[in-house]
């Protein structure tokens, strides 16, 4: 393993016959910036053990991984943990849970802290604008375990929100967390709680430094506040929104599966039971190694190509894209 | 200022004073709650504004637990190792990111930018921390999240905002790479440094996954999954707080209330020091997010 890194690392510069020019151009950077490279060791061989070497594992999926045969002598099963998953009982349901969580996430959670940084934005009272932010910032730093804890609490038999529901509806319930149609609402809007401050801190920053001669302009032409947000304020904040637009679609800010894992029981599993929280049951908890990797890696792809699709759109319609 | 303009300003305060309210209510319902007498609790509904009667007999019987002091001690030295650890490799990291003329930059470069894209997953992952013997043990809790790259990025940027003259007039003076970096570039970059070393030791507070699925001795679990046990019912195994303690208890009722107490106890207990911190260096977390904006 050891050799195959190195020379993995050394790749460009090592095939055969190489240019005597670069050969020096490399040795003289080596010995000018021997100690960067040096404190680059570290950092480059933590990737590579806890970035990639899991990559490696990947290949179980396509394997009948048994821990006690080992890698090399569990048999090779190609596509059948994909197709068992695809034709299992659970495929739609777990895939159709994450697309519309997923939805529901940027539809709602995407849109709020744009929104707050707008309204708060237009403040012009500083003390005001201060402490809604220092409160707002707040919910962000509790941790996911006790935002959890407070949703179990609030959502309990004689919770709050269950109260405030009967009270608004005149029916009643139970804890909140045993009914299917409840989860989506409960996790979105939970999460919208914890990050809408937090969120809007980007957006904020962003609107800081749009130019004031254009709101000048505007005043001239006598347009209200409204349609100063919504004729100047949005459109120049638009690249940020298209960039964490993508990374949103793309998934890469998800830390979706651990608050479901939290929050989540068999009564509701047809609405909360993501694919990652599927992945982490039949993985962890029932070790059910290899089918549990195909679909985590069927996963993986699906993220990706919403990902390529989103950066392509994004390319084409705006000028803006992470590549 | 036009009727709509007007009518707006007072939508907005309105508005926003709605969204701090919501935002700042569950917190303070938990806190009145923890110094609430029990029973009193379980049958009052609706808004909580004032303490029902007042008690500490729940923090006496937090405080008593011996594994929530286990957990709290835990979480002190993941937290303090973890978050040197955090910071070294997190400057070191993003020095090499930083140098202008090295050769192997991009490649180290696109090396850590494919991690953020692809990943191996989480079984795979697993089944490499149990390979490499980092399970059960200190050091599982401190190696897999040694590295986070958008902090990278962060400090990356700041150490590139410095004048290129500074490093170059050390250079003159004969200073090597090493003292560059840390007679030069460090001192220079001490409120990004705050900023990521903020970072880093919330996410390690509040940190409880990684410790659920690679801790299996409870004398090592951190604060967090403590609290998951007691806030997260559906977890199989039981807590011993509320039961044990040497607090009488009569009826099966009052050891739910006792019980019900103890959580909002326990929420306090482990809240209370990033709270604590917060207002102090909410501007130091704010300014991070915006030299982290500008590369973005």
């Amino acid at each position: 393993m050891e050799i195959v890194r190195k020379s993995r690392k050394l790749a460009p510069s090592s095939e055969a016959p190489k240019p005597n020019r670069t050969r020096i151009r490399i040795k003289k950077d080596l010995r000018k910036n021997w100690f960067v490279y040096l404190l680059a060791i570290p950092v480059v061989a933590w990737f590579l053990v806890f970035c990639y070497g899991p990559m490696w594992g990947v290949l179980i999926a396509f394997k009948d991984y048994k821990p006690l045969l080992g890698f090399a002598q569990s048999d090779w099963v190609g596509l059948k943990h994909f197709i068992d998953f695809f034709q299992g009982p659970y495929f739609w349901r777990v895939t159709k849970n994450t697309l519309l969580l997923n939805v529901w996430g940027i539809v709602f959670g995407f849109t709020a802290p744009i929104i707050l940084a707008l309204l708060l934005n237009e403040i012009r009272d500083g003390k005001f604008k201060k402490t809604v932010q220092t409160i707002t910032y707040m919910p962000h730093f509790i941790s996911l375990v006790v935002v959890c804890g407070i949703i179990h609490i609030f959502t309990a038999d004689e919770g709050i929100v269950t109260q405030v529901l009967q009270w608004i509806t005149g029916k009643d319930y139970t804890s909140l967390l045993g009914y299917s149609g409840f989860f989506r609402p409960i996790y979105t809007f939970s999460g919208i709680w914890q990050n809408i401050g937090w969120d809007s801190i980007i957006y904020l920053a962003a609107m800081s430094s749009i130019d004031p001669a254009l709101y000048e302009a505007a005043e001239i032409d006598g347009i209200g506040r409204v349609k100063k947000m919504w004729y100047i304020t949005l459109p120049q904040i638009t690249p940020i929104i298209v960039i964490l637009f993508i990374f949103a679609v793309g998934g890469l800010m998800a830390s979706g599966y651990e608050k479901i894992i939290l929050l989540y029981n068999p009564l509701i599993y047809d609405t909360a039971d993501v694919i990652a929280s599927y992945v982490y049951r039949r993985g962890l908890r029932e070790a059910s190694l290899s089918f549990s990797t195909a679909v985590g890696l069927f996963s993986a792809v699906i993220n990706f190509a919403l990902l390529w699709v989103t950066n392509r759109i994004a390319r084409r319609t705006s000028e803006v894209s992470l590549w | 200022m036009t009727t709509g303009d007007r009518v707006f300003e007072v939508m907005n305060y309105i508005l926003l004073t709605a969204i701090t309210l919501i935002c700042f209510y569950p917190l303070l319902h938990i806190l009145l709650a923890s110094v609430s007498n029990p029973t009193a609790l379980m049958a009052h509904s609706g808004l909580l504004l004032k303490p029902l009667g007042f008690t500490l007999d729940g923090y006496k019987l937090v405080f008593k637990d011996n594994s929530l002091l286990v957990g709290y001690k835990n979480t002190i030295i993941y937290v303090g190792l973890g978050t040197l650890v955090n910071m070294v490799m997190t400057i070191m990291g993003a020095f090499v990111l930083s140098r202008k003329d090295l050769y192997f930059k991009n490649f180290i470069m696109i090396l850590i930018t494919i991690t953020m894209f692809f990943g191996g997953g989480l079984i795979p992952w697993f089944l490499l921390m149990k390979d490499i013997h980092l399970y059960n043990n200190l050091w599982a809790m401190i190696l897999p999240t040694a590295l986070n790259t958008w902090n990278i990025i962060i400090l990356r940027t700041s150490f590139q905002s410095l004048p290129a003259e500074l490093e170059e007039a050390a250079t003159i003076d004969g200073a090597s790479q090493a003292a560059i970096l840390i007679r030069v570039i460090l001192p220079l970059s001490k409120a990004t440094l705050a900023v990521i070393f903020l970072y880093y030791l919330v996410g390690n507070w509040n940190s409880w996954f990684n410790a659920m699925v690679l801790l299996k001795d409870r004398e090592l679990f951190p604060l967090q999954l403590l609290m998951k046990e007691i806030l997260v019912a559906n977890d199989s195994t039981a807590t011993t707080i509320g039961s044990a303690g040497g607090v009488v208890i009569d009826s099966a009722q009052s050891s739910t209330a006792f019980r019900e107490l103890v959580k909002y106890c326990a929420i306090v207990v482990s809240t209370v020091p990033i709270l604590c911190v917060y207002p102090f260096l909410q501007k130091y977390f704010v300014k991070g997010v915006y030299v982290g904006s500008i590369k973005g």
